[in-house]
């Protein structure tokens, strides 16, 4: 790879001009949509938006149901898809190997990766919302994006295990501690600052997920701020959804504006990752 | 030994033997089971690792469950002959090939446009970019990825398809094109990475045999290392195209309602997953008809991207092997 | 468990243990008696053996994938691969220090020495300034890092971590030590100190010690195994296996032949 020289051909920079359109077309689609959402909902966000219900009239009309019940759903997901995922995780990266069950494991975590999240709602419709009865409520919304995140969560927390060097765990052995004392007290200690950080990413996944929670029958026009884990609930972006579907100009305002509160949000907590890994991993 | 030093020791030993943990130092104790906390321990996380296992369990019995109840009702051949797709009508109709084109209507035009993208970005990322340039491009990339897909479909419906209703004659509100072009927008980053991926793979040597024949540097990318990542570009764009199959909220939100066997990317089409969607919004009661073909479709688009996804594993695999 | 037939000299008595990493059989059927309260070295060349040797001592060995081992291991005359004895608690009377220093990253020198207790829940406040002053003082540390307890371990020098890591092995308080290659990844002053240490350590302990360092071997143990392809060739009082070898091929690798 002769980085940085400068190609002398004709060919060459005809190939590299199109090579770097290539990375700038996507790019600039990117910056097209953050602009026009900016341009559309910014002058839109003002503090009743975030405190009101939605409304027949666009222009009072707020994101309030939505963010509380996005915040719920989001919470009661990582309630239920940490302790499972992470722990799953250390079953593979440190009993796996000796387990048969684990390839099978393995194999079923890396095709689930790739279930369309669609399939993840009818199988919350299928399971949680008719066969457990638990209805169209936030914890049948928030079991089923639990599962989604699942595979994402196994896959991230098993690549921060593995950065933890094998002679800590053999230290920890040859002092007479048992398996499950070492990975507590020196395995997980050394990979928690980069197993927060790719959870929560993932976790921010479920924040912007739509489609599963319309299967499921999130409601798209709710009035109320859900007021236990068994009550009807929506999520920001299906406010959104329910605003870009109508045709009325002023809907899609509402829409964008929602969209800034919703990318913002993911951005915020975007960043709390990266900042927490990078001061967890000094504070070493 | 200095004299503080013994003194301490003596104050180590002068205490009771039972504050000296399980195991005094003399006498021999290495019987003991293991601790019936670490089995249970052990046995908790193996639940956790197979609670991904009931998951698919789940969504295959699930799927299969609504899937056999529909076809006791209608016969497998109503779903595969006929050619409308009508379940709301007064007349039904059952044919999934409407919903399977309008699917791959979009995939395809998703691909047609993310590949060559995704490739070319691929390739200035291993082959031409600086490191400095790359770790500026890289993230910036992950961003696109990383924009729910519901900000998309906005994209779709709001900007883009006003935008090529200027240059696309006939293009409606709702069309197939708009959307594709969005979902290749949204698969580029996947493209670009993992074949990225796979051209750094090439070993160096193979660039330096053929510089050292004299090839071009294009020459060299198109001859020598395009060929031997073939397997993990193909790898790459099979997972794509699995994505854009199951892409939602883009297609629900910009593609239309409407179920249409056709090539025409100008038209209101409708997908599998937005008429899982469409069927989903509406208060479609449980156990009748309507309600399983939700799940008639989604055990097809469970199959296919299943198929795909197995198919890009074994390719990368293989690669890996050579 | 037979305590009347045990010889008292023999802290281990090997029986043709073998010893395999899957189909790989590593150790060919080694008999041996380790005697107490003396050190005894391995020497051979890169993968004799030698180190799976040692970790058959302290059943660290089948931790690893697919390996195993087979033969009788008596410890104090219990065979430690018996059905009914649990490898953590042998562990804790069988200290071992590796070939690189690996104090926890995470925690102070001071927490470092306690890690025994605290890992195996046997931690006790009230003790532990007395653990920790004696651990380093027997790892001849203490003068150097009395006033910096709470500094990071790996802030040490690599030879202090080294030492900081067999003060670790000490506070849980074994009766055996076993060291792989201890001083590979030390300087020349840093392991003069551990083969001082070594020296004073065998009055309360019983240590084995792997090292492809023949000088070494020579300078701290009592007697030595020569080890080759898997096979234990010699085993003797150091002295004479170094002066006069009864093997040819003991003497091929003393006399610098090859290895």
């Amino acid at each position: 790879m002769t980085q940085g020289a400068r190609p002398r051909r004709r060919s060459e920079r005809a190939f590299l001009f199109l090579a770097v359109a290539a990375v700038v077309i996507p790019l600039a689609c990117l910056v097209l949509l953050l602009a026009d959402v900016l341009q559309v909902g910014l002058g839109r966000i003002d503090l009743s938006f975030f405190t009101s219900f939605p409304s027949r009239k666009a222009e009072l009309a707020g994101i309030l149901p939505g963010l509380v019940g996005s915040v719920y759903l989001v919470l009661l997901t990582a309630a239920v898809a940490l302790p499972l995922g992470i722990g799953a995780a250390i079953y593979l990266e440190e009993y796996g190997s000796g387990a048969r069950l684990a390839p099978l494991i393995e194999v079923n975590v890396a095709n689930l990766a790739g279930v369309p999240s669609i399939i993840y709602g009818l199988l919350g419709l299928g399971v949680f919302v008719r066969a457990l009865e638990l209805g169209r409520s936030l914890i049948s919304g928030a079991l089923t994006m639990a599962l989604l995140v699942l595979p994402m969560v196994v896959v991230v927390s098993r690549e921060a295990l593995r950065t933890v060097p094998h002679s800590l765990r053999e230290a920890s052995l040859a002092l007479g501690a048992t398996r499950w004392q070492t990975i507590r007290r020196v395995v997980l200690p050394s990979a928690y600052p980069a197993i927060l950080t790719g959870v929560i990413l993932a976790i921010s996944r479920a924040f912007g997920e739509t489609a599963p929670l319309v299967v499921i029958g999130a409601l798209t026009y709710v009035t109320f701020v859900p007021d236990g884990v068994d009550a009807p609930f929506t999520v920001l972006p299906i406010q959104i959804f329910n605003w870009v579907s109508r045709p009325q100009e002023s809907f899609l305002v509402n829409a964008a504006a929602g969209i800034v509160v919703l990318l913002v949000t993911m951005l915020l907590l975007n960043a709390t990752a990266v900042y927490l890994r990078e001061r967890l991993q000094k504070a070493r | 030994m200095g004299s503080p030093l013994s003194s301490s020791l003596q104050a180590a030993e002068e205490l009771p033997v039972s504050a000296r943990g399980r195991a005094p130092a003399t006498g021999l104790q290495l019987e003991g089971r293991p601790l019936r906390a670490e089995r249970l321990i052990e046995f908790g996380l193996f639940g956790c690792a197979f609670a991904t296992v009931l998951t698919t369990v789940g969504i295959v019995a699930t799927l299969a469950m609504e899937a056999l109840g529909f076809l006791r009702e209608v016969p497998l051949s109503a779903l595969l002959l006929d050619t409308a797709w009508t379940p709301l009508f007064v007349e039904k109709h059952f044919g999934i090939w409407p919903l399977v084109a309008g699917t791959l209507l979009t995939s395809a035009i998703a691909l047609g446009f993310a590949v060559p993208l995704g490739l070319l970005a691929a390739i200035y990322l291993a082959e031409f970019a600086h490191w400095r340039t790359r770790r500026i491009l890289k993230p910036a990339l992950e961003v696109l990825a990383g924009i729910p897909s519901i900000v998309f479909g906005y994209f779709a419906l709001v900007v883009l398809t006003p935008l090529l209703q200027e240059v696309v004659p006939g293009l409606a509100g709702f069309n197939a094109l708009s959307p594709g072009i969005v979902i290749g927008l949204m698969v580029i980053p996947m493209i670009a990475s993992l074949s990225e991926d796979a051209i750094r793979a090439v070993p160096g040597g193979l660039r330096e045999a053929a510089f050292g024949l004299g090839a071009s540097k294009l020459a060299t990318i198109f001859r020598i290392v395009l060929p031997s990542a073939s397997g993990g570009i193909a790898a790459s764009a099979i997972l794509a195209l699995s994505r854009a199959v199951g892409e939602t909220m883009v297609v629900a939100i910009a593609a239309g309602q409407q179920a249409r066997l056709t090539l025409d990317p100008r038209v209101p089409i409708e997908t599998m997953t937005a008429y899982i969607v469409q069927i989903s919004m509406g208060d479609t009661p449980t156990g009748t008809i309507e309600y399983r073909t939700i799940f008639v479709v989604g055990a097809a688009l469970f199959l296919m991207t299943l198929m795909m996804n197995v198919i890009s594993h074994r390719l990368t695999r293989k690669r890996g092997a050579a | 468990m037979n305590d009347s037939q045990k010889e008292p000299a023999s802290k281990f008595q090997l029986r043709n243990v073998k010893a395999w990493y899957g189909d790989n059989e590593v150790l060919h059927g080694v008999d041996a008696d380790i005697p107490e309260h003396s050190v005894t070295a391995i020497i051979g060349p890169s993968g004799c053996g030698k180190s799976t040797l040692l970790r058959s001592l302290n059943r660290m060995h089948e931790l690893v994938d697919g390996a195993r081992v087979d033969g009788q291991v008596s410890m104090d005359g219990v065979d430690i691969y018996g059905p009914k004895v649990d490898p953590v608690l042998l562990r804790r009377q069988v200290g071992m220090v590796f070939q690189k220093p690996n104090p926890f990253p995470s925690m102070s020198v001071r927490e470092n020495v306690l890690a025994g207790a605290r890992l195996t829940g046997t931690y006790d406040p009230s003790r532990a300034d007395a653990i920790v002053q004696r651990a380093l003082t027997q790892a001849a540390l203490w003068d150097e890092v009395k006033d910096r307890l709470e500094a990071p371990g790996v802030s040490l020098s690599g030879g202090q971590q080294q030492r900081l890591c067999i003060a670790r092995s000490l506070a849980v308080e074994p009766t055996v030590l076993l060291m792989d290659e201890p001083c590979s990844a030390l300087d020349p002053i840093a392991t003069t100190r551990v083969e001082n240490l070594v020296h004073t350590l065998k009055q309360d302990y019983t240590i084995v010690i792997v090292t492809h360092n023949m000088q070494q071997a020579a300078r701290v143990s009592d007697r030595t195994a020569f080890m080759l392809s898997g096979d234990l060739i010699e085993f003797s009082d150091t002295i004479q296996l170094f002066k006069s070898p009864s093997d040819p091929r003991t003497e091929d690798y003393i006399t610098g032949k090859f290895g």
